[in-house]
């Protein structure tokens, strides 16, 4: 069953399995609502050893993309604190930085989390302040939108008003770019410093904001934080599979009825996903991970359990929980030659192999989509793409060589007769995934 | 090759053996260390330096601590594992 969190005295029940946990209800939860819907935070399981054994044991994965272990990362920022003040190097405090800045073009799944449950968000970061001795936070919002900063804001003096947290939370907007939001990026512009990636070492958990050891966690992985302080580790993994714990959510886009974000139990068949969301016409492929990501063949990937590990088996990876549905009416290499377009603007152009290497791929690859390349194009972008793989500060490169690639399988047959008689007629047709233009965002 | 009393091999690859690696926002394009170092450093279309992966052998850790000193940007690293 579903772990404790008992439904007595009065106490709020925790969501019974199959229920949404994080966005209950399509507007925003003010803190009496969600004080009323979920209970309060309780104090005493935040202590530094319950609250990080319980995210450790819960199998929780950050939901920013990486699927790193979140009470790993935890673990680290307390012990890299504990370690600090023993060497008396000033007991300032570990450092909350809460991502959302959800720089991926086709993933909304943060905002719409933030718009709708704020205090599940910053019930996360008064948790893991707690836990890991944190004295200072930070919530970055994305892309500079003014009416969010100033709802999370609001969120943030509701709670104040009712002396709730005992770190105060700063509103922080990122710049605009792909590359802002992350993690050594956003450390970066929180220290003052260009919001570019930095070349690790030392790690935020050791050095990051304000040479602080610093937990940077995905807004969604602090609302299931929220969560596993209140219900419990049993009942996280109450949803989900036993290797992929839990629910996540997505962002669909493109061909379907009714796209936009879901909460779904991890491990769910990518058939079910796309059913939910109405499939509207026929569809040829789904893009996994966003821009970074991988396409998949569809209908051979409808079986595909959608969580990381049920990715990687199938050759791709969850990312931020993008699922990008790719009409038959489209084409795959147009759509792969924008995002690689786009890919090769927003490098930040710190790395050689980077700089020059991505917009040679792109142009490569819009050859292909758009041109009248010669047959030595595909060895072309192959060599490119492994010129580029692994030498970057970031994984910029490493993405866009892995998106580049999948197309050159997923799309083979397009690719031969794009090489045989030119652009077909699809590749002159409207995207359909979004490309935002360069600072228009 | 002699044997060891405990019947292990010498000059086996240890967990210890340095290896190369480059700050990529550092480099430079300077070509030095490819010049150096070409054993184990090559360049690739634009001049940055690709390195040979894995530990670098005993042979060639005096040639390769003097590329990493030779470098003018401070991007080439002699980095020994932990363990």
């Amino acid at each position: 069953m579903h772990g404790y969190g008992p439904a007595s005295a009065g106490r709020p029940a925790a969501p019974e399995p199959g229920e949404l946990r994080l966005i209950v209800r399509d507007q925003p939860l003010s803190l009496a609502e969600h004080i009323d819907q979920y209970g309060p935070l309780p104090a005493a399981r935040l202590g530094p050893k319950a609250l990080i054994e319980d995210v450790e044991s819960s199998g929780l994965t950050g939901r920013g993309g990486g699927a790193f272990p979140a009470g790993r990362k935890m673990r680290a920022v307390a012990e890299a604190g504990t370690r600090d003040t023993a060497k008396g190097s000033a007991a300032k405090g570990s450092v909350i930085v809460a991502n959302g800045s959800e720089s991926e073009p086709a993933s909304s799944k943060d905002s719409v989390l933030l718009s709708r449950a704020p205090h599940l968000v910053l019930d996360g970061i008064a948790a893991c302040a707690s836990a890991v001795g944190a004295t200072r936070a930070y919530l970055c919002a994305g892309h500079g939108d003014p009416a969010q900063v100033h709802f999370l804001t609001e969120a943030v003096a509701e709670r104040s008003r009712a002396a709730l947290d005992k770190v105060r939370v700063e509103v922080v907007t990122v710049a605009r770019g792909y590359l802002s939001g992350q993690e050594n990026a956003l450390i970066s512009a929180l220290n003052g410093n260009a919001p570019l990636p930095t070349f690790v070492p030392p790690r935020p958990a050791e050095r990051g904001a304000h040479r602080r050891p610093t937990l940077v966690l995905n807004v969604e992985t602090l609302a299931h934080i929220a969560l596993i302080a209140r219900f419990g580790s049993h009942w996280f993994a109450a949803a989900g599979t036993p290797g992929a714990p839990g629910s996540a959510l997505v962002t669909v886009t493109g061909a379907v009825e009714r796209p936009g974000v879901r909460e779904i139990p991890l491990g769910s068949a990518l058939s079910d996903v796309l059913q939910h969301c109405g499939v509207s016409q026929p569809a040829q492929a789904v893009l996994t991970g966003g821009y970074f990501g991988t396409w998949l063949p569809l209908p051979a990937a409808l079986a595909v359990p959608v969580s990381h590990e049920g990715m990687r088996a199938a050759g791709a990876a969850l990312g931020p929980g993008v699922l990008a549905v790719l009409p038959e009416a489209a084409c795959g290499l147009a759509e792969t030659a924008r995002i690689a377009s786009f890919l090769a603007a927003e490098s930040a152009g710190q790395c050689g192999p980077c700089r020059n290497g991505l917009p040679a791929l792109a142009d490569a690859l819009n050859w292909i989509a758009f041109g009248r390349p010669g047959p030595d194009i595909i060895g072309r972008v192959q060599q490119l793409a492994d010129l580029v793989t692994g030498r970057g500060a970031c994984h910029l490169p490493d993405g866009a060589a892995g998106l580049v690639r999948s197309a050159l399988s997923v799309f083979a047959a397009d690719l031969q007769a794009h090489l045989r008689a030119g652009p077909c007629a699809r590749a002159g047709g409207p995207p359909v995934l979004p490309v935002p233009a360069r600072g228009s965002r | 090759m002699r044997t060891d009393p405990d019947g292990g091999t010498r000059h086996q690859p240890q967990a210890q053996e340095p290896e190369l690696r480059v700050n990529p926002i550092a480099c430079d394009a300077r070509g030095l260390c490819i010049e150096l170092l070409p054993e184990l450093i090559s360049a690739d279309p634009w001049g940055y330096p690709i390195i040979r992966p894995g530990p670098v052998p005993l042979q060639l850790q005096q040639l390769a601590r003097r590329a990493v000193a030779a470098c003018p940007t401070l991007a080439l690293m002699l980095i020994s594992p932990p363990g």
